[in-house]
């Protein structure tokens, strides 16, 4: 059992350095779905209590061209004429998250320059620069949400009365919300940065708290 | 068979056990694009691939506040409602799509590329990536 595993891992680790000295792209050499279901079906890692990974699944092949990423029909003619994510994204700043890509730092830098306006090009948005601390218990640094940041993309009416009262501390916000898709949750882990970017939110350092037992 | 020292025979040699070890283990699904959002309230039902619409591709050319105050769409995967007759009235995908801002209504392919019978959601989200028990249907 352990043994088929460090073959499987010694095998797929010579692959990954074969191809890599060769170049390839990964994708050739995964298998064709009949030759692998019964090989699949009679070992499933996840039905192993060793297994790593067990509950959560490793992360698959990032940012793939649309015929090949699970969603869009490749037996359609239109899927092969979109353009694929990596033909744009290798010239935007990077992030460890969502798309991968620092959308912040991409507008900021001038590299895109989306429209405020379906139509007009010239059309500016409002920016408003003003910071809110929400102060967190415990040992995480403090949330501070920046206006700036949101107004280059978003209009007051999409936080503003729906999502939030636009008063300073008027609202009740927790992880756990947030984890659900509400409050900062809306837009985070969906279509703006990730959940797992815990310090982009909680960015203002605090006393750290004191030892239990010192005085 | 050519010889071993050549690159295509080491190939060969490599190539068998590998693509069998890379079919014992799981392969991993592939991944969406990161927000991208299937609409499939009517489409099923009306004979047509579900659609898909790329937040990625269209922010790199509008801001939010265009989509989602101007034009009124909710945040909400399949919660708008959206249909033919509104998109040629110049409502939601209609309001561009209308050959001036971009290309016009009549490439169906375009819009209604996803794979039959996917549900309405917004794709990669966190909420999909969490931990959860095995053959859970929440993924996908
Ligand atoms: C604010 C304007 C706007 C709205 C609203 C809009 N689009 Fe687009 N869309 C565009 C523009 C501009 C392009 C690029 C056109 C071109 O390449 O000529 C585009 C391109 C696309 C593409 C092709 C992407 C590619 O890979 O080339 C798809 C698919 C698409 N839109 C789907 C939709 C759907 C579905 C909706 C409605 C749910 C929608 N769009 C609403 C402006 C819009
Ligand atoms: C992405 C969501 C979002 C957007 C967009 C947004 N806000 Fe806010 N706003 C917030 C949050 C969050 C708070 C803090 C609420 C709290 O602390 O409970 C806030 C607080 C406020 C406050 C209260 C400040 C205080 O000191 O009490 C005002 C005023 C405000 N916003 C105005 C605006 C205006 C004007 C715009 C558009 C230019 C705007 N907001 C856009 C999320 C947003
Ligand atoms: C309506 C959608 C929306 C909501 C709600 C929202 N955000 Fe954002 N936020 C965005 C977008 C869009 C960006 C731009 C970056 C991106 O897309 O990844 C952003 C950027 C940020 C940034 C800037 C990161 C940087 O690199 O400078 C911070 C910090 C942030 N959000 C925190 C919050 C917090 C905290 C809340 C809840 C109080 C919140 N956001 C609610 C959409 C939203
Ligand atoms: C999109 C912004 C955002 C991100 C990303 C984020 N948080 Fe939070 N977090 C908040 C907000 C807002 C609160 C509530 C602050 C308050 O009480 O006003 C909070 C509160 C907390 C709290 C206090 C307990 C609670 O539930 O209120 C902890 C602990 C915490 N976050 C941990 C994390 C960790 C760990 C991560 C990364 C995995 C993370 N957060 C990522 C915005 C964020
Ligand atoms: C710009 C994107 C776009 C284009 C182009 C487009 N559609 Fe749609 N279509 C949509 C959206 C979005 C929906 C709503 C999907 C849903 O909820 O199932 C829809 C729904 C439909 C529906 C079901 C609802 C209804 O109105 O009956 C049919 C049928 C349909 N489309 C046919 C077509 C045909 C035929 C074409 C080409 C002439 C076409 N569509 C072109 C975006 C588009
Ligand atoms: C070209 C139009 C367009 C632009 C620009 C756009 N969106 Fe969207 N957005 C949509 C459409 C269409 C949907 C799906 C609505 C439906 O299914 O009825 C959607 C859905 C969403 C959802 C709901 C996902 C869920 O939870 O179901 C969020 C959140 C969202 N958008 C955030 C954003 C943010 C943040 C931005 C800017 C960075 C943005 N959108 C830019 C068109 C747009």
């Amino acid at each position: 059992m352990n043994k088929r595993y460090f073959i499987v891992s010694l095998l797929i680790g010579i692959t990954t350095f074969h191809m890599a000295c060769t170049a390839q792209p990964i994708t050739p050499a995964r298998p064709a779905p009949a030759a692998a279901a019964p090989a699949a079906a009679a070992k499933s890692p996840d039905s192993d209590p060793l297994a790593f990974h067990r509950l959560h699944k490793p992360s698959g092949k990032r940012n793939r061209p649309p015929a090949e990423d699970g969603i869009h029909d490749p037996g359609n003619d239109g899927t092969h004429a979109l353009l694929a994510p990596l033909s744009v994204f290798p010239s935007l700043p990077k992030a460890n998250s969502g798309n991968r890509v620092d959308w912040v730092q991409a507008l900021a830098a001038g590299t895109i320059k989306p429209r405020a306006d379906q139509a007009d090009a010239t059309e500016e948005i409002v920016v408003m620069d003003l910071n809110i601390v929400r102060e967190v218990k415990g040992s995480m640094p403090n949330v501070v949400y920046p206006h700036k940041q949101h107004t280059e993309w978003l209009d007051c009416s999409n936080c503003h009365p729906g999502i939030f009262v636009p008063l300073k501390g008027a609202n009740q916000m927790s992880m756990a919300a947030i984890m659900l898709g509400q409050q900062c949750g809306v837009c985070h882990g969906k279509v703006a940065f990730s959940i797992s970017e815990c310090r982009k939110c909680h960015s203002q350092s605090k006393e750290p708290n004191p030892a239990p037992a010192a005085k | 068979m050519k010889k071993l020292t050549t690159s295509t025979g080491w190939h060969a040699v490599l190539g068998l056990p590998v693509m069998l070890a890379l079919a014992w283990v799981e392969v991993p699904v592939a991944r969406a694009e990161y927000g991208d959002v299937v609409i499939n309230n009517y489409s099923d039902a009306a004979g047509m691939r579900p659609v898909v619409f790329p937040h990625w591709f269209h922010r790199l050319r509008f801001r939010c506040n265009v989509c989602h105050a101007d034009l009124g769409f909710k945040f909400k995967a399949g919660g708008n409602e959206i249909n033919m007759v509104k998109i040629i009235d110049g409502q939601f995908c209609g309001a561009c799509h209308n050959g001036d801002v971009a290309w016009p209504v009549e490439n169906c392919d375009l819009c209604h590329t996803g794979k039959p019978g996917t549900p309405s959601q917004v794709h990669e989200s966190d909420i999909q990536q969490f931990a959860q028990p095995m053959g859970s249907t929440n993924k996908k």
